[in-house]
């Protein structure tokens, strides 16, 4: 389970939620409510007070990079470091399975990181980001670059990861998309922050 | 002296109106500079000046206490020279502090180690040999420090994007680091390789020349040249990475996230 208490940032009302594993969470908002610094600060990328904790695990007991590794993020844009789209990957090799499902063709990672579209990027930063095999994921508006096809197969395979264990905190401008992909939200306003059942 | 050509204030005026079209030039290209580069102007002149009655002075007394201080206030402003151009700069005291730690460090290190092995002057502080040395190895040493520090805040500013994204994965902020510490040192060092390829050839050293002037054999007045050369370089080095690292360790935190609040804002 993942709890969460009084979770403070400047920019940001406290958060307080619980979330079993497996479970995913949909986070609404208007623009600069802070949906963003939220997931950041859950990430543990920026300064942030009060208790955050995995599995009974309380965050400030292991170190950064291990807390990154069991919480995924993937923000709205992701930033890349090599020259090659392969360069970015651990084992290009074992991902293209999971590549070829997404509509992306296996010899990208030959590819200059210049050259994929907005929506190849948002694929290949979600395909880096589980291939680390994080146990909980924060997705930062993953699919607002793809078409309806591409949406849908990045939720199937979200939705599976999650029947595998996967917890998920999703921030999403789609009504529609929030109701398919989970059961609570969180709505993120200025100055306070919710949790409701979606019904 | 024989075949000395002396200099009048009227050939500095003439030599000075170069400076003037400089300035000159910043102005019809909005370059924004032509104050920096006149009073830049006007503190050379001055501190040359000042520096030939220091240095008569300092070379006449031998005195341990005037030597330290002469040196306190050179590495001073070597330290606020460093830092006083950078793009961004770290905020508090780590702004002037990092830099001229990492001047001092470097330029000592390097200083003590040629006055205590290679040169050995009698006593081991004479000023003839240790201010002069330190000046030398001091002046591109800053300049290491000032570029390393430059490309590293300026590169993490914009490539926070792809050294963040190495944070998500897990990555500790060496690794996440990393291209843009290469980078920085790269800038660091570039300026050293330069100056040593083109030694002899493009560039004449004048401490050589005045020697060979002065009557020193030639091949007496390279081997000096070399010496202080590597010493050069054994300085930028030292100073750059402890810039460099010192930086990193500023801009991140123990939790590993990059901190690029404790940058000041860019001042245009």
């Amino acid at each position: 389970m993942l709890d969460v208490d009084e979770l403070c940032r400047p920019g940001l009302a406290p958060v307080s939620f619980t979330l079993a594993a497996g479970d995913c969470l949909a986070v609404r908002g208007p623009s600069g409510a802070g949906k963003t610094l939220l997931l950041r600060a859950l990430a543990d990328l920026d300064p942030s007070h009060g208790r955050v904790t995995w599995q009974g695990r309380e965050r400030n007991t292991m170190s950064g990079p291990e807390w990154r590794r069991l919480v995924g993020y993937l923000p709205a844009e992701p930033g890349w470091w090599a020259e090659t789209v392969g360069g970015h990957f651990r084992d290009w090799p074992t991902l293209i399975p999971l590549l070829t499902r997404l509509g992306l063709p296996a010899d990208a990672d030959r590819w200059p990181i210049t050259r994929p579209s907005t929506g190849e990027r948002m694929r290949l930063a979600l395909i880096r980001a589980l291939e680390v095999a994080p146990e909980v994921l924060l997705l930062d508006e993953p699919t607002a670059a793809l078409d309806a096809a591409s949406v849908s197969l990045v939720e199937q395979v979200i939705a599976e990861r999650r029947a595998a264990g996967l917890t998920v905190i999703w921030i999403t401008h789609d009504a529609a998309q929030g109701e398919r992909v989970a059961r609570r939200r969180l709505v993120v306003e200025a100055g306070q922050t919710r949790v409701e059942e979606i019904v | 002296m024989e075949g000395y050509i002396s200099l009048g204030y009227g050939d500095l005026g003439l030599a000075a109106l170069l400076v003037l079209t400089d300035a000159g030039i910043s102005l019809a290209l909005q370059l924004g500079m032509h104050r920096q580069l006149l009073l830049s102007a006007v503190r050379m002149v001055v501190q040359l000046f000042l520096m030939g009655l220091v240095l008569t002075t300092l070379f006449t007394v031998v005195s341990p206490a005037w030597t330290a201080l002469a040196i306190v206030v050179m590495l001073g402003f070597a330290g606020r020279e460093a830092t006083a151009r950078q793009e961004r700069r770290l905020t508090g005291w780590w702004g002037l502090g990092l830099g001229t730690g990492a001047v001092t460090l470097a330029a000592m290190l390097v200083t003590v180690l040629a006055l205590t092995t290679a040169l050995r002057p009698d006593p081991w502080y004479d000023p003839r040999y240790a201010v002069p040395l330190l000046g030398m190895i001091l002046g591109n040493t800053m300049t290491g420090v000032s570029l390393g520090l430059n490309s590293l805040s300026s590169g993490l500013v914009q490539r926070r994007a792809a050294v963040e994204a190495r944070l998500m994965l897990g990555h500790d902020r060496r690794s996440a680091c990393a291209p843009v510490i290469r980078q920085s040192l790269r800038n660091a060092l570039l300026p050293i390789v330069n100056l040593m390829s083109a030694t002899g050839v493009v560039s004449i050293p004048g401490m050589m020349t005045g020697q060979i002037l002065g009557g020193v054999p030639p091949v007496e007045a390279a081997k000096y040249q070399v010496m202080i050369l590597f010493l050069i370089a054994g300085g930028v080095g030292i100073g750059a990475v402890a810039a460099v690292f010192g930086g990193v360790y500023r801009l991140t935190d123990r939790r590993h996230r990059l901190r690029l609040d404790r940058l000041a804002v860019l001042k245009d």
